[in-house]
């Protein structure tokens, strides 16, 4: 040990350089620098999403008039409801039927995409890609033209072939299957253009392997593909099945939940509830009730992903 | 850097001096030395009708010194309603806000107390309709005060021609321009009879059976009319009783002769099959007509805008009001009472109406009967009955007389329509009424 006399404002000194020299270190750590340069997008995750979501969860507590706490009464007023497990019922096979139907329509286009020589293939991906671009209130606002129900186009030209005109948006079938066709529609481009990402990124070497093998083209699909693309599958479900669950707009645009609140999502009942019948704390309740399907669903496809990242 | 010091006698002169000019100063006051005041209005879709108000405002605004600014606040997807709810969450805001029909009392807790500028105003302009006061007072407290700027009667508007040659009805005899109704026959039998005869001619009436306001306004002046409420003004829930059982077979009957496609119609769609010229009647304010004015001048030269057919327990009309709120955190309350006593003067009221093309109705009793109505064409006197310048109709809303929290809830979830709907889709009778009653249990949350 060595004894080193100093002034009590030479300690001062010391100590008030080390202090740069560890922020000036820290300030090189890369790690320091990822940090500051995502701060300002976790201040705006924290302001837009965070807050409201507490914010919704305290609502979720309140009595109508918002003057007393009653814990978990607003659920369990829901749970009586058969209009609740009507929007959950018709919730889950919106989500589950567009997203299958997305999928399916996204993977074979990506399959036609990828096959096109790639001079052309960036004009059919931009067309491809216009559904999703525009914003779904306009191009929902066109559909509702084509399925009006006193003028839609889709009867008129059913009548030139004498097929009497279909209630697209009056009668409960046809308008859970309007609502879906517009959100398939809507949503396809985005798996086909993730799934064209991921097509490309097989390495052409297994399918010539697979075909040296004698494989046909739909065991180079099911031996090749498809255990290649799993991942950005698994993920694109999730993702749309988040965005299709919390679907408001083709709804409220198309049907406002009719007839006979038989279209009816979660956020356009939670809408209908909290905004046009003043009752907001219901209605934060109804929409909370999409983040434990939500979780479930998201906890199983992502254990799915890890697993297999761990096997590879 | 040198301070000159200030002596003792020096800041005594200084200060008397400056003391003595701002005594004996003419009072200047400046733009704003009134404070500010922030009106959030409701976006007025005929074209002109915010200028006529943004003048009326600043006129005001100028001669009491204060400094305004005004928000147009459009109704196209519930965006008003949006803006009402997250400025009752943030109480913060606007210091008036234009609020329709149910929000007053939805956010009476909020609300600044107007008593003391309705009292005077219904001394000098009449006493308002039992809507107004039924959306707009709790307690003997005003929660705002009602404004003509989109206020609306949803009553018949029928093609003359198509009424006369399927139903052997001449509106116009029956509404004269400029002189009372003839209208003693004008029941809801024979609106259903015209309603059969118009089907047959292939000119059905345009009635929706939606969830949006317009189809919900015309089942709730029908169900009234025959007396049918599904919660009393007690808060009982009155379902099951043999006046809504008769509103329900009414309908029904109604139903199997309007267009097949009427349960997806919204607020839009009746308006497009008057324009399109596919109906004999629809039942709505005069903006459709005011459209086909525009689009199709042949079809509103044909229009003619009247009273509701009288049922068994009277003659019903809907009538939708907005109301002018003041919000408790407002920071310059005098000057928006003040503002809002100017707004509801006669002179304001006729400029306001005028601008609006008679879409406008003022909710007291002395300013329904205001030359604007009377001059519109074509044909001249269409909107003559518009505002019902008799007082032969009782002016009402969907679901009253419940309590209106809870009629709120039944408005904006459309059970009457539902009702209907179900029923004449073949659902029993007494299951459409459980249903119901159901639904009204689950809206006496409080």
């Amino acid at each position: 040990m060595v004894d080193v006399a100093v002034g009590r404002g030479s300690v001062k000194d010391l100590r008030r350089a080390s202090a740069a020299t560890r922020l000036r270190y820290a300030l090189k750590r890369k790690s320091t620098v990822a940090f500051l340069m995502t701060l300002p997008l976790i201040l705006l995750i924290a302001v837009l999403v965070i807050y409201p979501a507490f914010y919704a969860i305290h609502l979720a507590t309140l009595n109508k008039s918002m003057t007393r706490f009653v814990g978990f009464g607003n659920f369990r007023f829901l749970f009586k409801r058969d209009t609740f497990w009507m929007v959950v019922e018709q919730s889950c096979i919106f989500a589950i039927t567009a997203v299958i139907f997305k999928a399916l329509i996204g993977f074979i286009v990506a399959h036609f995409a990828h096959n096109i020589p790639s001079g052309k293939q960036r004009k059919w991906r931009g067309m491809l890609l216009v559904p999703w671009v525009i914003p779904p209130a306009m191009s929902t606002l066109a559909w509702l033209w084509l399925f009006d129900p006193s003028y839609s186009a889709f009867n008129y030209t059913l009548g030139l072939f004498g097929i009497a005109p279909v209630s697209w948006l009056g009668e409960v079938g046809w308008a859970r299957f309007s609502v879906i066709l517009v959100n398939v529609w809507y949503g396809a481009p985005f798996f086909m253009i993730m799934y064209l990402a991921s097509l490309k990124s097989v390495p052409d070497q297994l399918y010539e392997a697979a075909a040296i093998d004698g494989a046909n083209w739909w065991q180079r699909i099911w031996y090749v593909t498809l255990p290649m693309m799993r991942n950005i599958i698994a993920i694109t479900t999730l993702f749309s099945l988040i965005v299709t669950f919390a679907n408001f707009d083709i709804v409220r645009i198309l049907t406002s939940g009719g007839p006979l609140d038989q279209t009816h999502l979660f956020a356009t009942w939670a809408f209908k509830i909290g905004i046009e019948g003043s009752d907001i704390p219901l209605g934060a309740s109804i929409s909370l009730f999409m983040a434990p399907i939500l979780a479930i669903a998201a906890y199983f496809i992502l254990r799915d992903v890890t697993k297999r990242g761990n096997e590879a | 850097m040198s301070r000159r010091r200030l002596s003792r006698r020096q800041f005594v002169a200084a200060t008397a001096l400056s003391s003595a000019a701002l005594i004996s100063a003419p009072y200047l006051r400046a733009a704003g030395a009134a404070g500010k005041l922030a009106i959030g209005l409701w976006d007025h879709w005929v074209p002109g009708a915010n200028k006529t108000s943004t003048n009326l405002v600043n006129e005001w605004a100028e001669k009491e010194k204060v400094e305004v600014s005004i928000d147009y606040i459009t109704s196209q997807g519930n965006k008003n309603l949006v803006t009402i709810a997250a400025e009752a969450q943030a109480k913060s805001g606007h210091d008036i806000l234009a609020m329709p029909t149910w929000w007053p009392h939805a956010n009476s807790d909020q609300l600044e107390p107007v008593n003391d500028v309705m009292e005077p105003l219904i001394k000098q302009n009449g006493a308002v309709n039992g809507t107004v006061q039924y959306l707009g007072q709790l307690e003997g407290k005003w929660l705002g005060v009602p404004t003509c700027m989109g206020s609306q009667i949803k009553g018949p508007c029928s093609r003359i021609d198509l009424m006369k040659r399927y139903a052997d009805i001449d509106v116009q005899e029956m509404y004269p321009a400029g002189s009372p109704p003839k209208a003693d026959n004008w029941t809801t039998d024979t609106f259903l009879k015209a309603a059969e005869a118009c089907h047959k001619g292939g000119y059905p009436f345009g009635i929706g059976l939606g969830e949006t306001s317009d189809s919900v306004d015309t089942a709730g002046a029908l169900f009234q009319s025959f007396g049918a409420e599904l919660v009393n003004a007690k808060g009982d829930i009155t379902v099951k009783t043999d006046a809504v059982r008769q509103a329900l077979e009414y309908y029904k009957k109604l139903i199997s002769v309007l267009p097949p496609d009427v349960a997806a119609w919204d607020d839009a769609s009746n308006n497009k099959w008057l324009i399109a010229g596919k109906g004999a009647m629809i039942l709505n304010p005069p903006s459709a007509w005011a459209v086909a004015k525009r689009d199709a001048p042949e079809i509103a030269a044909k229009c003619w805008t009247h009273g509701f057919p009288v049922g068994p327990k009277g003659r019903f009309a809907p009538f939708l009001p907005f109301f002018l709120a003041l919000w408790s955190f407002s920071k310059n309350k005098s000057a928006a009472k003040s503002l809002l006593t100017q707004l509801s003067q006669p002179a304001s009221i006729e400029r306001l109406v005028k601008a609006s093309g008679g879409y406008d109705l003022p909710a007291f009793e002395k300013l329904t009967t205001l030359k604007v109505w009377a001059e519109q064409e074509p044909p001249k006197g269409t909107l003559y009955h518009y505002p019902d310048p008799y007082h032969q109709q009782k002016l009402s809303i969907a679901a009253s007389p419940a309590p209106p929290k809870i009629a709120q809830q039944i408005y904006a979830q459309a059970t009457l329509t539902k009702m209907c709907l179900k029923y004449a889709q073949g659902e029993k009778m007494e299951n459409t009424l459980a249903w119901a009653e159901d639904q009204c249990e689950g809206f006496m949350r409080t």
